[in-house]
């Protein structure tokens, strides 16, 4: 088990070095990433936490090769995806993506959805696609809703079962774009602790962009703080909190000051995104 | 199906087929709105038998009224030639729904694809679309002319100008309904590995299906539409013919007899689109009733 475990580890390393992302829509310049460099461990969860609109999308966008990057490189386990040869990293099921507002299919069933990626891709026929994805969706608790369709089911069931079409493709990296966003407080705890299982079932990287700094701490292995618009990376808070974790970690007081840690990290930025925000108002 | 799925909270069966047939037809039944239906037609009915018959109000009496139509549209002797009995009433109606379902099938056929390329390719958009819309606004009557130059016999110019006019809407709606698909969901099959055919197979065509069904339903109505006008001007037999002909032999009867007809088949034939949509489209109709609506 031990040895299986550190054999996960090694894959899904994610280097990023030096990454500045400039937008030119209406000729001014807007530098959204300046020259940010992290390092992410195979099978670590990574929590990113910085004010609204500060470039950390933009930093996911760029690792799953939805948008280019301006300077710098992006390396997964020792791979070139984008860098100055390569602004633009080719979309793959290796890095997969959870959106902030849910993108399952709406006219397939979720059984149909989990099935998609690996039907086509071509990994498995459409009969065994859509009975591995029927056992998992069972595994995952969704067994009875294998044939409703996303717009049937709860939030908190489509996001499970998205998380689920990501994990059929046995990926390296998840990237999860604040995925628990809208999101009430009761249904984000089982959300948590749903992915907090998955988590440790695979090992997957994650790469977890959030507003709440309860769930980076609660979810993460580290938590990278970053600055306002350019983002940089301004502190990382290591959390050496033992997994398996459940809800009463919560209440520890180590919790409470990897807590307060990380808020006066935050709070400094947020304060500083608000006031560019009143002077763009301005 | 699971077990759940089947039976209530109460443990007895959810109904299906026939039993939920007879559970809806109870339900509507009971509900006020039927009856509301029946109210409005009885009250419109009343007012033009007023009109035409009752006070014979003045202009209003050049036209039959309802008991003068229903006397002859029932009758095995129709005083004005066109009856349920007759056999010419019927080749009318046969020779119009042959052209309509040509004309839509056509238009459908042509303007979905097309419209579906455009929305999906900037290139094939960037071709076409100009041209569509300078053409989309070119009444469909002020291409009479041309089409009778253009195309041999009664048949071609008629079939057509309903052609035309229901490909424009189709094409167009086609081509919205793919502008309206989220990004996110292209974003999110690009990640799962599909290759651009993929996409257009599994994104583009489903996630423009709600629009293409809304764009169907006005098709096939201007379909009929520009059909219709189409055998007032050049015909030899169909709907739009009779009206023509019988106004022109001063019979009025026969007149009201093709455009109640037209209406009915009219009804009819955006029911049958609107039933096929939901039934390609389950996904939307289960969201939208999760909704309420």
């Amino acid at each position: 088990m031990a040895n299986k475990s550190s054999k996960k580890k090694k894959i899904g390393a994610l280097s990023i070095k030096n990454v500045t992302k400039i937008y030119d829509p209406s000729g001014v310049n807007v530098k959204a990433v300046d020259d940010c460099s992290m390092e992410i461990q195979g099978g670590e969860v990574c929590m990113i936490v910085g004010p609204s609109g500060c470039g950390k999308t933009t930093l996911l966008n760029a690792i799953a090769g939805f948008h280019s990057i301006t300077e710098g490189s992006i390396h997964l386990d020792g791979e070139l995806l984008c860098g100055p040869t390569k602004p633009k990293a080719q979309q793959s099921a290796e890095r997969m993506v959870v959106f902030q507002h849910g993108a399952l299919f709406p006219w397939k069933t979720l059984q149909e959805n989990v099935a998609y990626g690996p039907t086509v891709q071509r990994v498995l026929s459409t009969n065994e696609a859509m009975d591995k994805a029927g056992q998992m969706l069972a595994e995952a608790g969704l067994g009875q809703f294998v044939k409703k369709y996303p717009g049937e089911v709860s939030s908190g069931m489509a996001r499970r079962a998205e998380i689920v079409r990501a994990l059929i493709n046995q990926p390296k990296v998840l990237l999860l774009d604040e995925p628990y966003r809208a999101m009430d407080a009761l249904t984000k705890q089982i959300m948590h602790e749903s992915l907090l299982e998955t988590y440790d079932r695979t090992g997957v990287t994650i790469f977890f962009i959030t507003h709440d700094l309860e769930e980076a701490i609660f979810l993460g292995d580290k938590v990278h703080v970053v600055t306002t618009r350019p983002c940089q990376l301004k502190k990382t808070v290591e959390v050496k909190i033992p997994r398996p974790r459940s809800y009463a970690t919560q209440s520890s007081e180590s919790f409470r000051k990897l807590l307060e840690e990380v808020n006066d990290a935050v709070h400094e930025e947020a304060v500083k995104a608000f006031r560019a925000g009143e002077r763009e108002m301005a | 199906m699971t077990q759940t799925s089947t039976t209530q909270l109460d443990g007895t069966a959810k109904p299906e087929g026939f039993e939920l047939f007879m559970l809806r037809l109870n339900k509507k039944i009971k509900s006020v709105d039927p009856y509301l239906t029946f109210a409005g037609i009885g009250l419109w009915l009343f007012a033009y038998w007023v009109l035409c018959e009752g006070l014979e109000i003045w202009r209003f009496n050049k036209l039959p009224g309802p008991v003068a139509i229903s006397k002859d549209w029932f009758s095995t002797t129709p005083f004005q030639g066109i009856s349920i009995f007759t056999q010419e009433y019927y080749d009318h109606i046969a020779v119009s729904c042959q052209r309509i379902l040509f004309a839509f099938g056509l238009a459908t056929g042509l303007g979905v694809p097309l419209g579906l390329f455009m929305g999906w390719s900037r290139t094939i958009r960037d071709y076409i679309f100009p041209i569509i819309e300078t053409l989309r606004p070119i009444p469909i009557l002020a291409w009479v002319p041309l089409s009778i130059l253009l195309l041999p016999g009664f048949e071609g110019p008629v079939i057509f100008l309903a052609t035309l006019a229901s490909f424009f809407v189709t094409t167009l709606n086609a081509m919205l309904g793919v502008d309206s698909i989220d990004e996110e969901y292209f974003r999110a099959a690009g990640c799962l590995g599909s290759s651009r055919w993929d996409i257009f197979r599994h994104v583009v065509v489903p996630g423009a299906l709600p629009f293409i069904f809304t764009g169907l339903q006005i098709s096939i109505g201007v379909a009929w539409f520009s059909l219709v006008a189409a055998e007032m001007v050049s015909g030899d037999l169909g709907l739009g013919y009779l009206i023509v002909d019988a106004y022109m032999n001063n019979v009025t009867v026969p007149m009201v007899i093709a455009m109640i007809t037209l209406g009915f088949i009219g009804y009819f034939s955006s029911a049958c689109v609107r039933a096929l949509g939901n039934k390609l489209m389950a996904w939307h109709v289960k969201e939208l009733a999760q909704q309420g609506r």
